[in-house]
C-alpha cells in the first residue's frame, strides 16, 4: 500500500477535501499531556487573562496537528509528508462550553515538483480569523 | 534588551537519545484524533512499507522543543521566557519517525532579530537516529514581546 492519489491526477488548482475540527477545553488537556505542554494558557482561564488573551487558547501545535490531516488523510500515507511549516497568526480560542471551538481546513494543490511531490497550501480559520498563515506541506504521491 | 548577537551560529551538544515508543505514538495520535491505523497497528505500518508504527508528522515537536529547552534556558542568552509565543513551525523530514527510534537533536541558533523591542529567534533542531541517520530538521521560530512600559 502506497499513497492513494497518483501524481499524474492531480494538477496545479487540484482541492483537497476539507475538514472541521472541533475542540473542546477536553482536547486541549489532553493534548498537553500526549504533547508534554503544560503551558496555563492552554488550560487555565484565569491565567490566560491575566496575560492579555481573551480566553483559554489552544496549542499552536494541536492546530499545526489537525491542519495536516487534510493532506495526510487525502493522500492515505501519514509518512508521505517532506515538509511542512506554519505560522501562527492568530489563537485558536476555545471557550469553556459544550460546543468549544471549530477549526476549519481547507487545501489545494499549489505547484507540482520533482520526484513525484507537490506543494499543498493549507488555508485554517475559527471563528472567521485565519489561525494560520504559510502553511504549506510538500507531500509525496504514488 | 536586544539579545546579543554572537550567539548567532552557536550550536549546543546533543541530547540524550529519546527512544520512541509504540504507546506514547498511540497516545498522541488520540489526542490529535488521528485513525490511521499506520500510527497504531504495526502491521498496517508494514502494509505502507514502515518497520514499525510511524509518528504523525508534528509529534517530533515535543523531542525537539525540549531539547531547545538548552536556549531557551541558557542564562548567557538571556530570553525572558514568559513573554515568548510560537512565531512559525517547519519540519523537513528524511523519513517518518518510528517506534524504536532513539533520537538525538542538535540544537542551533540560525538567527536573532529585534523588530519593533520584540526578540525573535531562530532554533533549528537536527534529529537524527541512533545510527546517526538524519531522521527531521525542525525549524522553531520564538518571539518575545517586547516588555510593556512602566
Amino acid at each position: 500500500m502506497t499513497a492513494k492519489i497518483a501524481y499524474d491526477d492531480v494538477e496545479v488548482g487540484t482541492e483537497l477535501p476539507a475538514q472541521t475540527f472541533p475542540v473542546t477545553r477536553e482536547t486541549l488537556v489532553r493534548y498537553a499531556g500526549a504533547s508534554g505542554d503544560f503551558n496555563p494558557i492552554h488550560w487555565n482561564e484565569k491565567f490566560a487573562k491575566e496575560v492579555g488573551l481573551p480566553d483559554v487558547i489552544a496549542h499552536g501545535m494541536f492546530t499545526m496537528a489537525e491542519a495536516v490531516r487534510v493532506v495526510t488523510d487525502w493522500t492515505g500515507d501519514p509518512g508521505a509528508v517532506v515538509e511542512y511549516g506554519v505560522r501562527f497568526t492568530k489563537p485558536v480560542v476555545v471557550p469553556n462550553d459544550d460546543k468549544g471551538a471549530l477549526i476549519e481546513v481547507s487545501g489545494k494543490v499549489a505547484a507540482k515538483l520533482d520526484d513525484n511531490t507537490v506543494r499543498v497550501d493549507l488555508t485554517a480559520t475559527s471563528g472567521g480569523q485565519k489561525v494560520l498563515g504559510m502553511s504549506r506541506a510538500v507531500v509525496r504521491l504514488a | 534588551m536586544a539579545l546579543d548577537q554572537s550567539f548567532v551560529g552557536r550550536t549546543y551538544p546533543p541530547t540524550a537519545p529519546y527512544e520512541v515508543g509504540r504507546e506514547k505514538i498511540r497516545e498522541f495520535a488520540d489526542a490529535v484524533g488521528e485513525a490511521n491505523p499506520a500510527f497504531t497497528d504495526p502491521e498496517a505500518a508494514k502494509a505502507f512499507g514502515y518497520s514499525d508504527v510511524i509518528a504523525p508528522p508534528t509529534f517530533v515537536f515535543s523531542i525537539t522543543f525540549r531539547a531547545a529547552g538548552q536556549v531557551i534556558e541558557d542564562p548567557q542568552l538571556g530570553l525572558d521566557y514568559s513573554r515568548v509565543v510560537h512565531g512559525d513551525q517547519k519540519f523537513a523530514y528524511s523519513r517518518p519517525v518510528r517506534a524504536g527510534d532513539r533520537l538525538t537533536v542538535t540544537s542551533t541558533i540560525e538567527a536573532i532579530k529585534s523588530l519593533a523591542g520584540n526578540d525573535i529567534l531562530d532554533i533549528r533542531g537536527e534529529v537524527h537516529d541512533e545510527a546517526g541517520e538524519h531522521v527531521v530538521t525542525a525549524w522553531t521560530k520564538l518571539v518575545a514581546r517586547a516588555a510593556e512600559e512602566a
